[in-house]
């Protein structure tokens, strides 16, 4: 049994709509994340994966159900778990370095001026910021300003990372870097990591496990899927991995066809034991704590096919 | 076309107004030829206006001639009735400030915790609505029955009548703050008081300040007319004075200055607010 650093259970979250009714997000979520591990969330626009990161995040309150980090229920924010929103949300008054030094003299207010500067020039020098410290938000373009967004969070040094799509503002080059440099960062701390993208290839780069979420309103996670890559892949030699396309094309397959129609197709879907998905290990499947279930799927155009357990 | 040929031309043109101004204005006041058919007990009644066919309203090489005398001694003192324009705007000058700096220290702090605190906010709408609305002067009875000295009534008219525009500007810029810097505080448990002084109030400044431009334009307007009605010192008493001794000279030479002194306050905050404005 896996130690659970991050457990939501059995969260909802329920608007009020128009005439009384309520309009259900989603329910009766149940989602464990282990320490150190990084895990990216894929669903389609609105299903509400920015309302689980801020749930997490401590910013919005389930309207039932639990989080619980580190063995404790969280009841709000805290420093020990950084957000990178996805609106980047740089104070538009204060410069580069007034941003990220912001942050820094939260988490250590005893800290004198000039320690703090130092501490968040590193992280302004980690982004790639270097000169552009005594800019004010409105200078820089939009993917200069979600590198402040990182730096501002990796500054406090967090226990776990929220990312809101933090790279989606991005050109190629610099979101392949900045990447890296998250993930070399990530497993350098031993950070948890909890990541909304869109981009499937980022997600088998980074993630060590996928979520992915049907499409809302009453969005569920539908699937967990395991990375078979190995934890030291490379970005360049990703696509050469001999599992990468058969990944590639389940969650593709998922997004384009099986997030609309998965409700209807698994009507016995149990939301406190998702299916967890190996990738070309047919006979490892270790289920958690469930009964094995039988094969259903069989239409895998790839050489290795997926199993499921639930 | 360069911006500094433009303000070039546009200070032209308004020079070019000015003299427009001035040449109508003395052409229109200038002597006109005697009026001959009229009885002597009536010229003699109306004296050098009717006689010479003088108008009694001043022309502008009278009120600069006055305005010269004025400038050269601003603040003589000949008793009540005959004080320098220098005294008088003073007197104006530092009722309005002390009546606006209380309204400041009331408004803003208030601002805050109204707009903070939903609560707050409702339950004292409906007096800021009734309160709103009134006319600063309805005021001054009961302040001068209540206060009982006309000076500081005045002041509190200047206070009443500037809380408003602030007072609503600092509710409606602190309940507006975006909700992801707020977000941002929060992630970094940065406390109450730390989070409305390095989140709030920046985000909110330019609003207040906004709201503080409207009220000392407002608190400027208000002191005039109260002055009237307390008399005693300040340009609004020099006003009334002045039309009670049929000074028109002096009344437009008043009227001038207190332009004058109303675009300077309002430049004043003006500058204020572009120092706290943040580009997005
Ligand atoms: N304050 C609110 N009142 C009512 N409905 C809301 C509110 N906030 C969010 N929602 C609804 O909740 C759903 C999920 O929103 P959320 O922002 O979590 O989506 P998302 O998965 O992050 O989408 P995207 O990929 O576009 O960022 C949306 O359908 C949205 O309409
Ligand atoms: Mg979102």
């Amino acid at each position: 049994m896996t130690d659970k650093f991050v457990s939501i259970e059995g969260i909802a979250k329920r608007y009020p709509g128009a005439g009384g009714a309520t309009t259900t997000v989603f329910e009766n979520l149940w989602l464990s994340m282990p320490r150190g591990e990084f895990c990216c969330v894929i669903g389609h626009s609105g299903c509400g994966k920015t309302t689980v990161l801020n749930i997490l995040a401590g910013l919005d309150a389930p309207s039932e159900g639990a989080v619980i980090v580190d063995g404790q229920a969280i009841s709000g924010t805290s420093l020990d778990r950084a957000v990178i929103f996805q609106s980047h949300a740089l104070l538009p008054w204060r410069t580069v370095l007034g941003n990220v030094a912001y942050a820094v003299s939260s988490k250590w207010r005893s800290w004198d001026r000039a320690k703090v500067k130092a501490h968040a020039q590193t992280f302004i020098d980690l982004v790639g910021l270097t000169g552009s410290e005594h800019k004010r938000p409105s200078e820089l373009s939009g993917g200069m300003k979600q590198r402040v967004g990182i730096a501002r969070a990796l500054s406090i040094t967090p226990k776990m990372m929220l990312m809101d799509e933090p790279f989606s503002a991005l050109d190629a080059l610099t979101r392949g870097t900045l990447q890296d440099e998250v993930r070399r960062i990530c497993l350098e701390t031993g950070q948890t990591a909890f990541m909304i993208t869109h981009d499937v290839d980022e997600a088998i780069y980074l993630a060590d496990k996928i979520f992915l979420m049907t499409n809302g309103p009453g969005a569920v996670l539908a699937e967990v899927v395991e990375n078979p890559l190995p934890k030291d892949r490379g970005r360049t030699d990703l696509h050469r991995h001999p599992l990468y396309y058969a990944l590639r094309n389940h969650i593709i397959d998922f997004l384009v066809t099986r997030s609309k129609t998965f409700a209807a197709e698994k009507p016995g879907h149990d939301p406190r034991n998702v299916p967890v998905v190996h990738i070309g290990k047919p006979g490892l499947t270790v289920a958690s704590d469930a009964k094995p279930e039988p094969l259903k799927e069989t239409s895998w155009p790839s050489l290795s096919r997926p199993s499921t357990s639930s | 076309m360069t911006a500094s040929s433009l303000r070039l031309r546009a200070g032209l043109v308004s020079i070019v107004l000015l003299a427009a101004f001035l040449g109508i204005w003395h052409l229109a006041t200038r002597s006109a030829a005697p009026v001959a058919t009229m009885s002597p007990e009536y010229a003699k009644l109306m004296g050098l206006t009717a006689t010479q066919g003088k108008s009694a309203m001043p022309g502008p090489l009278d009120v600069g001639a006055k305005l010269w005398e004025h400038l050269k001694r601003p603040f003589y003192d000949n008793g009540p009735n005959d004080k320098g324009l220098g005294i008088q705007l003073a007197y104006s000058i530092a009722r309005v400030g002390t009546g606006y700096l209380l309204a400041v220290l009331v408004a803003i702090p208030l601002g805050f915790l109204i707009g903070m605190s939903p609560l707050l906010s409702k339950a004292l709408d409906p007096f800021i609505q009734v309160l709103k609305p009134i006319s600063p002067l309805a005021w001054m009875p009961l302040a001068l029955y209540t206060i009982k000295d006309s000076s500081i009534s005045a002041i509190f008219v200047i206070f009443i009548c500037s809380i408003w525009p602030m007072l609503l500007n600092t509710v409606f810029g602190v309940a507006s703050v975006r909700k992801e810097w707020i977000n941002v505080a929060r992630t970094l448990e940065v406390g109450t008081i730390r989070r409305a002084f390095t989140v709030i109030l920046p985000a909110a400044a330019p609003t207040i300040l906004t709201g503080m431009r409207i009220s000392i334009g407002i608190a400027w307007l208000v002191i005039v007319a109260a002055e009237m009605l307390v008399g005693g010192t300040g340009i609004g008493y020099f006003v009334w004075n002045e039309w009670n001794n049929l000074s028109i000279t002096n009344v437009i030479i008043a009227i001038l200055l207190i332009g004058i002194v109303g675009m300077l306050l309002d430049q004043i905050l003006a500058r204020f607010t572009r120092m706290v404005t943040f580009p997005e």
